[in-house]
């Protein structure tokens, strides 16, 4: 059966690399903000624009269109990325958010009128089902 | 005068910081090759499908989990963004919190479609909370699973947004 065909955002370029899907355009943002800049629609459509005609553009699978694109005029903000918040590496602590098993809502609200039997929701595992 | 720099090498960061937390070296999926459908469609023509990482669910939804949560929400591609909601533990919240499209782009999406940009949206579009350490179960569940509801879904394209 015929494949289809895909288009892939990123803005981890060594890790789009090494994955290596059939095609992907790169933006120079922040984790979280792959899609555009927030109340700025028209970054957001250039983005997406570009993505998509991008799917046409790329010959070859692992191909990465890098849109050359800047989060801000300085690139400061690159700097403390994923970087230990202390010196001493013998003394680094996780300051990692922590991983939580259990459904983190955005608002306490979510979770009081969310539906337990979540028609919409699909699981593969029995542990994960239930508010 | 600002000095421009290379884009974020994520997997030296990660090892980097693995390493100083005494944690072993993440193994990441590393693929030589990938395979290749050309589009069959212009995109005026194309009914285009949409799946993200970054953990958006809709309100009334179970919100996901952060320790290998594989499952995935079905959200109405006419969902309105008040709706909306992201949970995440890799990547600073606020600003798709304010705007999900940063994260979630249906609203472009939607609007590429009035201007006859794109010839159409599956009638869900799909979201998972991608921070899974393991690729295995990715690889095993998850993602067939998806592959196989685009079959399903008869969309031309699909887009994907990581977190």
């Amino acid at each position: 059966m015929l494949g289809i065909p895909t288009i892939c955002l990123s803005s981890a370029l060594s890790i789009t690399r090494s994955v290596h899907p059939p095609r992907a355009v790169f933006i120079d943002y922040p984790l979280g903000h792959t899609a555009g800049k927030p109340h700025d629609p028209s970054d957001q459509e250039n983005i997406l624009k570009n993505a998509l005609l991008a799917v046409e553009k790329i010959k070859s699978p692992g191909e990465i269109i890098d849109l050359e694109l800047s989060w801000k005029e300085s690139d400061e903000w690159k700097n403390s990325v994923m970087r230990p918040s202390n010196n001493s590496q013998k003394n680094a602590s996780d300051d990692r958010v922590a991983r939580f098993d259990t459904p983190q809502y955005q608002t306490s609200e979510d979770s009081n009128v969310a539906d337990s039997n979540c028609p919409t929701c699909v699981f593969f595992e029995e542990s994960q089902k239930g508010a | 005068m600002t000095i421009s720099q290379e884009p974020i090498d994520y997997i030296e960061r990660t090892r980097a910081l693995y390493s100083s937390l005494n944690y072993p070296a993440y193994e990441w999926v590393n693929e030589q090759s990938a395979p290749f459908t050309k589009p069959t469609k212009s995109l005026s023509d194309s009914k285009v499908g949409l799946i993200c990482s970054g953990g958006i669910y809709l309100k009334g939804q179970i919100a996901f989990h952060f320790k290998d949560d594989t499952s995935y929400r079905v959200i109405d591609s006419k969902s309105r963004n008040e709706s909306l909601r992201a949970t995440h533990f890799a990547y600073d919240l606020k600003d798709a919190r304010e705007d999900i499209n940063v994260v979630f782009p249906l609203n472009t999406l939607q609007r590429f479609v009035s201007e006859g940009f794109v010839g159409g949206i599956a009638d869900n579009v799909y979201s998972f909370m991608g921070g899974i350490y393991s690729s295995r179960k990715v690889r095993e569940t998850l993602a067939p699973n998806i592959a196989k509801q685009m079959q399903k879904d008869e969309v031309d394209l699909v887009i994907l947004v990581p977190a």
